[in-house]
């Protein structure tokens, strides 16, 4: 038992409890303020976290060079992985954000044998439910667009029709799926973020290093998928009184429809602290991706100096100047100099200084 | 760093997109808010008074009733649907749901477009049974 993971999820099934009751007492609270202000904080917590970023200098130049760098004509250069170049830092940049590459190269250190003999394993799985997650969820984001747009565009619908091309049906007594359509995107989602639950339970070394804000977004992303996917198909919501509701927000005319089940309350308040609590946790990884400088940075080290920006102009006191400051003590001392003065010349300055 | 333009430049672009149904909704329907369409029901409904189910029920469950309708019909053979209040009907969507909603456009098909879902059933079934209209 791990109080990080215990203590997240109480936090989600709070969480749950305070918007069902609230559905029941304050539904213009849940449906209308809290949507605003999350999206409210949101904006204002990403927008303040990127110029912060912004702002902050990079003393060193610390691109990862996972290849060879551009050096002598004769030598190949790695052109993606080691990038000398604009449009190399693009390629690699796209290659990351859109496949994980360096999560793909991600690898776990085992112990065989009896002599006790490393050896490295690609960690294939978690780079594969990481992408189906990602991919999952930019997918039901989009599609939840048709709740906000009037008239639905094609292109959304056409997603829609996409993410319904299994034509699923489960037909027995109780449970009944199959119309509506089965989204697989939503299916995909909470199998993936429920992988990466495990993942962190059962993996020893990485529940050692796992905490209440590691499990926190997975029980509430787990959360916003259940309950989506629980009103899609099994405790089924009024679609059009919601739509009304979300077109009331996004037209800034709101509006609480009568008929929105308490189930609908709980998923928008789930995503409303999830909205609110981005800018301020590790999903700001979103943003924070494009901004690595490990990645971001061509590897042009020998090429062009990197100037630290918070360089200081130092004031430095030369041999030379050190020399002319203390020749005639130095020579009275018997200091070797390297630059012995006339002697007509230091009684003349001796006698103007006396003056 | 002169990298300050392209991360408010890609900022920029985030928020669009962000905000998108903000800006979308208002060059679609500058002003207008989008209520639920009002269904319009025939005579023949208005003097049945009520659906099947409960409209309740109908408003949310309408699709998982018509599965099991096709269920009962194509693989178990029983063509009668039976409601709490012992009304009995065919358990038919041409035939049942489309003999009181004969206005699909105006019924069907005006909530399902609000909604954006395209039911399939089309494709094979007739939608204008008694070829009125
Ligand atoms: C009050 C609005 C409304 C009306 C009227 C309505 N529907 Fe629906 N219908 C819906 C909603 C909402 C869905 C499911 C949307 C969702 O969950 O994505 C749906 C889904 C369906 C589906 C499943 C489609 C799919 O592929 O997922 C069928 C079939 C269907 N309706 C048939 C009908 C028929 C036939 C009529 C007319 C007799 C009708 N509906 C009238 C709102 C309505
Ligand atoms: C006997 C005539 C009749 C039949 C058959 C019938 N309906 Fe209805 N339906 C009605 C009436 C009347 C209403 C309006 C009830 C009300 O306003 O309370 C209604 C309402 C509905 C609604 C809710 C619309 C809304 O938003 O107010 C849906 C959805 C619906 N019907 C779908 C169906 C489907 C699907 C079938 C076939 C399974 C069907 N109906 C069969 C008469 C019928
Ligand atoms: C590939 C063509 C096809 C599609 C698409 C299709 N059906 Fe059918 N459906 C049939 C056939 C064939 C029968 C059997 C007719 C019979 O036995 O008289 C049937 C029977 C039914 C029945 C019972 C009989 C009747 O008269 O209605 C229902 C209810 C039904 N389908 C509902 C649906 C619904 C709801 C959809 C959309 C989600 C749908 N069907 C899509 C071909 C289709």
């Amino acid at each position: 038992m791990n109080q990080f993971y215990l203590s997240s999820l109480l936090a989600v099934f709070v969480l749950a409890l305070i918007a069902w009751l609230g559905a029941l007492g304050l539904p213009w609270l849940f449906g209308i303020v809290l949507p605003y202000l999350a999206v409210l904080i949101f904006i204002v917590g990403v927008v303040r976290r990127i110029v912060g970023w912004s702002r902050s200098p990079v003393p060193f130049a610390i691109p990862t060079t996972a290849g060879q760098q551009k050096t002598m004509p004769w030598i190949q250069q790695a052109k993606i992985d080691n990038p000398s170049t604009t449009i190399g830092v693009v390629a690699r940049m796209a290659l990351e954000i859109l496949t994980f590459r360096s999560l793909f190269r991600n690898t776990r250190m085992k112990m065989n044998g009896e002599e006790g003999r490393i050896s490295y394993h690609l960690e294939v799985f978690l780079w594969l439910f990481a992408l189906a997650f990602h991919y999952a969820f930019l997918t039901t984001l989009v599609r939840h667009l048709r709740f906000f747009l009037e008239p639905v565009p094609w292109c959304i619908q056409m997603l829609g029709t996409l993410d319904g091309f299994m034509k699923i049906e489960i037909l027995y007594n109780p449970i009944q799926v199959g119309l509506p359509g089965v989204y697989l995107s939503g299916i995909v989602l909470l199998a993936a973020v429920i992988f990466l639950f495990l993942r962190r339970l059962f993996v020893a070394n990485v529940r050692y290093i796992s905490l209440a804000s590691d499990y926190f977004p997975l029980f509430l992303i787990m959360g916003i998928a259940f309950t989506g996917i629980l009103m899609r198909y099994f405790i089924k919501a009024d679609v059009a009184a919601i739509k009304e509701l979300t077109m009331g927000l996004v037209t800034f005319s709101p509006s609480v429809p009568a008929g929105i089940s308490p189930l609908f309350y709980i998923h928008l308040f789930f995503v409303c602290v999830l909205l609110a609590y981005f800018p301020y946790s590790k999903l700001m990884h979103m943003g924070g991706i494009f901004l690595s400088p490990t990645r971001n940075m061509r590897t042009n080290t020998r090429e062009a100096r990197h100037v630290n920006p918070w360089n200081y102009p130092v004031k430095v006191h030369t041999y030379e100047a050190y020399e002319d400051e203390f020749r005639e003590k130095m020579v009275e001392a018997g200091l070797p100099v390297e630059k012995m003065p006339a002697p007509a010349e230091a009684a003349a300055t001796e006698e103007e200084e006396k003056e | 760093m002169n990298d300050k333009k392209w991360i408010v430049l890609g900022l920029v672009i985030f928020l669009g997109l962000f905000t998108f149904p903000l800006w979308y909704n208002l060059l679609v329907r500058p002003g207008t808010a989008a209520p639920a369409p009002e269904v319009v029901l025939t005579d023949k409904a208005k003097a049945a008074r009520q659906c099947v189910m409960p409209t309740e029920f109908m408003k949310t469950d309408h699709m998982q009733l018509l599965d099991e309708w096709r269920l009962k019909m194509v693989r178990e053979g029983t063509g009668t649907f039976v409601n709490p209040e012992g009304k009995m009907f065919a358990a038919s969507l041409s035939n049942t749901c489309l003999d009181c909603h004969s206005n699909k456009a105006e019924f069907c098909d005006r909530c399902h477009d609000y909604v954006s879902v395209a039911p399939y059933c089309w494709d094979c079934h007739l939608d204008n049974p008694k070829g009125e209209r």
